[in-house]
C-alpha cells in the first residue's frame, strides 16, 4: 500500500510556520547553503529531497539551531518560526529547541530505561507536575510514537535493547514527549528495513495533524508517499519547491526534472 | 676462548651461512626467481637460524649449567674439616671461586705464572698476601687443602670453556652444512623464518607473564616462611605493629592497613572531583586550542618524579597544614600528617583521572549530545544526565586505576606522612603505610631469617593482592563499558 504515491493529498492549512530569507550557510570557508528562501506551512509534512552534500541536512538544523553546536558553522539571513526570528540575540536555543523537536539519521536512544528517555524532555523541562502526570505524559508519547504495546510491560529495560526501528520510534516519542510545535526528521528511514520504515511513515502521517513536520529523505518514493510539499536542493541551492504532486510530475525546473528521473544525483 | 668470542663466532658463520644459503638458492633455481617457492633471501634467513639458533642454545645451557658441574666437582675435595665453625660449606665453596679468581688476576697482571701456580704451596708461600697483592681480598688464611680445590677449579673451568667453544663451533657449522643441503627450489623456507619469527614472539610475551609468576612465586614462598615463624592469625589480627630487632615484635598489619586506605581515600577525596571537573570541562566547554593547551599541562603533573611531590609535601605543604590547621584546632604537632600525604597524592593523582575520564567521556557517541540538545537540554543537564551516566563505568574504571596507584605509593607517603604506624582517626596525625614499612624492614643490616624482616614479603603480598583485585575490577568495568556501543 506504500508504493503508489499519496499525490491526491490536499494541504488544508495554509498558513505558514516557518519563513526563510535569503540564508547563507558557511562550514568555515565553504558556502554550504546559498541563498534559500522557503515558506513551510503548518500542519504539513515537508519533503526536502536532493543528492548527497546539497545542504539539505544542514538547512535542516539551522532550523533549530543545531549548528550552533558546531564551531566553524556560521549562519546568514533571516529564519522565521511564527514570525519570531529564531537567530534573534534574545532567542535562547535552548527554548528554541524545545519548540522545535528533532529526530535523527540514526537512532539514538540514551543508556538509560524507555521509560526514561521518554521522561528526559519532560523532566528537564518540568512538563509534569508529578509522577502520575509524568506517567500520563510517557503513555501518550509512546502511543503517538506507536511503539506503545511492543514496550509497555518493559518500560523498566535499557532503550538501547531495541531493535532498529523499534528505537527510532522511541527517539520519535521521545521528541513528541516535550509538545514541540514542528519535528525535523533528519533521513529519518535510512537505517531501517523496509517493514520499519513503513511504520514509521504510517507515523509521521499521524504526526502532521498536531505538528508541523519537516522531513529530509535521500528515498524519492518516501517523500512522495509522506509530503504534501516538497523542496528540491542542488549544490546548496534550493532550487524548487511546491506541491508534491506538482514537483513529481510537472516539476519547471531541468534540473529536479533530472534528478527526479535518476539522471543526476 | 670466551663465551663473548664463541658467541661473536657462531653469529659470524650464520651471517657468512646467510650469504651463501642465498646465493645457493638462486643458483638452484638457475637463476630464475619464480621457480624458488620463498624469495632468495628467506632462504639466507633459514641458513642463518640454522647455523645459529642451536649452536647458541647449547651455548647459553653450558654457561648456565657449567658452574653446577664444576662445584659438584670440586666439593667433593673439600673435607668436613675444612669447614670453619659456624660457616656453611657453600662460604667454603665461595672461597674456592674467589681464590681461583684470584689465581687469574695474578697471572695477568703478570705476578704469576701456570707453571708457578702448580707449584704453589700454602707452606712455602702466603697465598692470602700474594693475591691481597693484586687486590683480591680473602677472609682467612688459605689452606692446602683449599688451595688444591681452587687450582682444580681453575683447570676444570678453562678445559670446559675450551670444550664449549668446540662444541659451539662444531655445531653452528654442522647447521650450515645441514641448511645449505637442504636448499632446493621447493623447500619452504619462508615458513621456516616465519615460524622463527613467531616463536620470537611468543617468547617475548613469555618473558612478561613469566616474570609476572616469578614474582608472586618468590612473594607466595618467602610469606609462607614468614608465617612459620610469626602466627598467620597475629598478622591479620593483631592491632599493634612494634617490630624489635631483638626479638618479640608485634607485626600486625590492621594499622599499616588501615593507614594505607586512609591516605588513598584522602588522596582520591581530592583527585577525583578535580580530575573529573577537568575532564568534563576538557571535552565539553574548552575550545580547541584551550584544550590544546591545558590538556598536556595536567598531563605534566603526571610525569613530576614522586620524590619531587615528597619534597613538596615535607616542605611546603606539611607545615602549611600545621601551621594554620592542625596547631590552631589543637589537632596535632606534626606536619607529617595523612592529610598532606593525601592532598598531595591527589594532586599527583589529578592527570591520571582527567586524562583517563576525558577519553571516555570523549568515547560518548555525538549521537548522545545531538539527542540531548535536540530536545532542548541545557549543556549541563546534557552532561549531567546523558554524559556522564552514559561514561560512568569507563570513569570507575579510571577511579579504580588511580586508587591502585594510590595504594602502591611510596615516597609521597615517606615525606608527608611519617613513619608511626597508628590507629587513628585524626587526619592530621602521622601515620604510614604498607609500602613505607616494606621500605623500612628491608633497608640497611639485615638477614632473611627473622620474622621481622620477612613481614615484608607478607607485607608485599597483601599490597599486591588488593592491587590486583582493584585493577581486575577496573578491567571488568571498562570492558562491560565497552560493549556498550560496539
Amino acid at each position: 500500500m506504500y508504493d503508489a504515491p499519496i499525490l491526491g493529498d490536499t494541504v488544508d492549512q495554509k498558513t505558514t510556520k516557518i519563513s526563510a530569507r535569503d540564508v547563507q550557510v558557511y562550514y568555515g570557508d565553504t558556502h554550504a547553503i546559498k541563498d534559500v528562501n522557503v515558506d513551510i506551512d503548518s500542519k504539513t509534512v515537508t519533503a526536502f529531497i536532493g543528492p548527497s552534500g546539497c545542504g539539505k541536512s544542514t538547512f535542516l538544523r539551522c532550523i533549530n539551531r543545531m549548528n550552533d553546536t558546531i564551531d566553524v558553522c556560521r549562519v546568514v539571513g533571516d529564519i522565521k518560526i511564527d514570525g519570531e526570528d529564531i537567530y534573534d540575540k534574545r532567542v535562547d536555543p535552548v527554548q528554541l529547541r524545545a519548540k522545535v523537536g528533532m529526530v535523527f539519521q540514526k537512532p539514538n536512544p540514551f543508556p538509560k530505561s524507555i521509560y526514561d528517555n521518554i521522561a528526559y524532555g519532560p523532566r528537564i523541562h518540568g512538563l509534569a507536575k508529578n509522577k502520575a502526570d509524568l506517567d500520563v505524559i510517557v503513555e501518550k508519547s509512546l502511543r503517538r510514537g506507536a511503539i506503545w504495546d511492543e514496550v509497555k510491560d518493559r518500560l523498566d529495560a535499557p532503550g538501547t535493547g531495541l531493535s532498529g526501528g523499534q528505537q527510532q520510534r522511541l527517539c520519535i516519542a521521545r521528541a513528541v514527549a516535550t509538545e514541540p510545535e514542528v519535528l525535523l526528521m533528519d533521513e529519518p528511514c535510512s537505517a531501517l528495513d523496509p517493514i520499519a520504515t513503513a511504520q514509521v511513515e504510517e507515523l509521521i502521517d499521524e504526526l502532521r495533524n498536531q505538528f508541523s513536520v519537516v522531513i529530509v529523505t535521500h528515498s524519492m518514493q518516501q517523500a512522495a508517499r509522506v509530503s504534501q510539499k516538497t523542496a528540491f536542493f542542488h549544490l546548496g541551492n534550493l532550487v524548487e519547491y511546491g506541491d508534491t504532486s506538482q514537483i513529481f510530475t510537472n516539476p519547471l525546473d531541468e534540473r529536479t526534472q533530472n534528478y527526479i528521473t535518476g539522471r543526476i544525483g | 676462548m670466551s663465551a663473548g668470542l664463541v658467541i661473536l663466532a657462531v653469529v659470524a658463520i650464520a651471517t657468512v651461512g646467510f650469504f651463501v644459503g642465498r646465493a645457493k638458492s638462486l643458483s638452484s633455481a638457475g637463476g630464475d626467481i619464480r621457480q624458488l617457492h620463498s624469495l632468495p633471501s628467506y632462504y639466507g634467513q633459514a641458513t642463518f637460524l640454522f647455523a645459529a639458533v642451536p649452536a647458541l642454545l647449547v651455548t647459553f645451557a653450558w654457561l648456565i649449567l657449567q658452574p653446577m658441574f664444576v662445584a659438584s666437582q670440586i666439593s667433593g675435595m673439600i673435607v668436613s674439616g675444612d669447614i670453619v665453625e659456624g660457616a656453611s660449606r657453600t662460604l667454603v665453596m665461595a672461597d674456592v671461586r674467589r681464590i681461583a679468581n684470584g689465581l687469574d688476576v695474578a697471572v695477568t697482571a703478570g705476578k704469576l705464572s701456570e707453571t708457578g701456580i702448580e707449584k704453589l704451596n700454602t707452606a712455602s708461600t702466603d697465598v692470602r698476601a700474594l693475591l691481597a697483592g693484586v687486590g683480591v681480598a680473602v677472609a682467612s688464611d688459605v689452606q692446602q687443602n683449599i688451595l688444591a680445590a681452587a687450582k682444580e677449579f681453575r683447570t676444570l673451568t678453562s678445559t670446559l670453556r675450551i670444550a664449549m667453544a668446540v662444541v659451539a663451533i662444531a655445531l653452528s657449522v654442522l647447521g650450515l652444512v645441514v641448511a645449505l643441503t637442504r636448499i632446493k627450489p621447493e623447500y619452504r623456507a619462508r615458513n621456516v623464518s616465519e615460524q622463527a619469527v613467531k616463536a620470537l614472539l611468543i617468547l617475548s610475551s613469555l618473558v612478561a607473564i613469566l616474570t609476572t609468576v616469578g614474582i608472586i612465586a618468590s612473594l607466595v614462598f618467602e610469606t609462607l616462611h614468614f608465617f612459620q615463624l610469626y602466627p598467620a592469625k597475629d598478622f591479620f589480627f593483631n592491632l599493634t605493629w612494634n617490630p624489635q630487632f631483638t626479638g618479640g615484635s608485634d607485626l600486625g598489619f590492621i594499622p599499616l592497613l588501615w593507614g594505607t586506605l586512609y591516605v588513598s581515600f584522602v588522596a582520591l577525596v581530592f583527585a577525583v572531583p578535580i580530575g573529573l571537573f577537568v575532564a568534563v570541562y576538557l571535552s565539553e566547554y574548552a575550545t580547541n586550542r584551550v584544550r590544546s593547551i591545558v590538556k598536556p599541562a595536567v598531563e605534566i603533573l603526571a610525569g613530576i618524579p614522586t620524590i619531587v611531590y615528597g619534597l613538596f609535601a615535607l616542605i611546603t605543604v606539611g607545615p602549611l597544614l600545621r601551621d594554620y590547621f592542625a596547631q590552631p584546632l589543637g589537632l596535632g604537632q606534626s606536619s607529617s600528617s595523612v592529610l598532606t600525604a593525601g592532598i598531595v597524592m591527589g594532586i599527583m593523582l589529578i592527570p591520571f583521572v582527567s586524562s583517563l575520564s576525558d577519553d571516555v567521556i570523549n568515547a560518548v557517541p555525538q549521537a548522545m549530545r545531538d539527542g540531548s540538545y535536540g530536545l532542548g537540554a541545557t549543556q549541563s543537564e546534557t552532561v549531567k544526565q546523558v554524559i556522564l551516566p552514559a561514561a560512568l563505568p569507563g570513569i570507575v574504571g579510571a577511579i579504580l586505576l588511580a586508587a591502585s596507584r594510590a595504594i602502591g605509593e611510596t615516597m609521597i607517603v615517606v615525606m608527608g606522612a611519617g613513619a608511626a604506624a597508628k590507629l587513628s582517626l585524626n587526619p592530621l596525625e602521622a601515620m604510614t603505610t604498607i609500602t613505607v614499612k616494606i621500605v623500612s624492614q628491608l633497608t640497611g643490616d639485615t638477614e632473611f631469617a627473622s620474622p621481622e624482616t620477612l613481614v615484608a614479603f607478607a607485607l608485599g603480598l597483601s599490597l599486591f593482592v588488593i592491587t590486583l583485585g582493584l585493577n581486575v575490577l577496573a578491567l571488568y568495568i571498562v570492558r562491560k563499558y565497552r560493549e556498550q556501543y560496539e
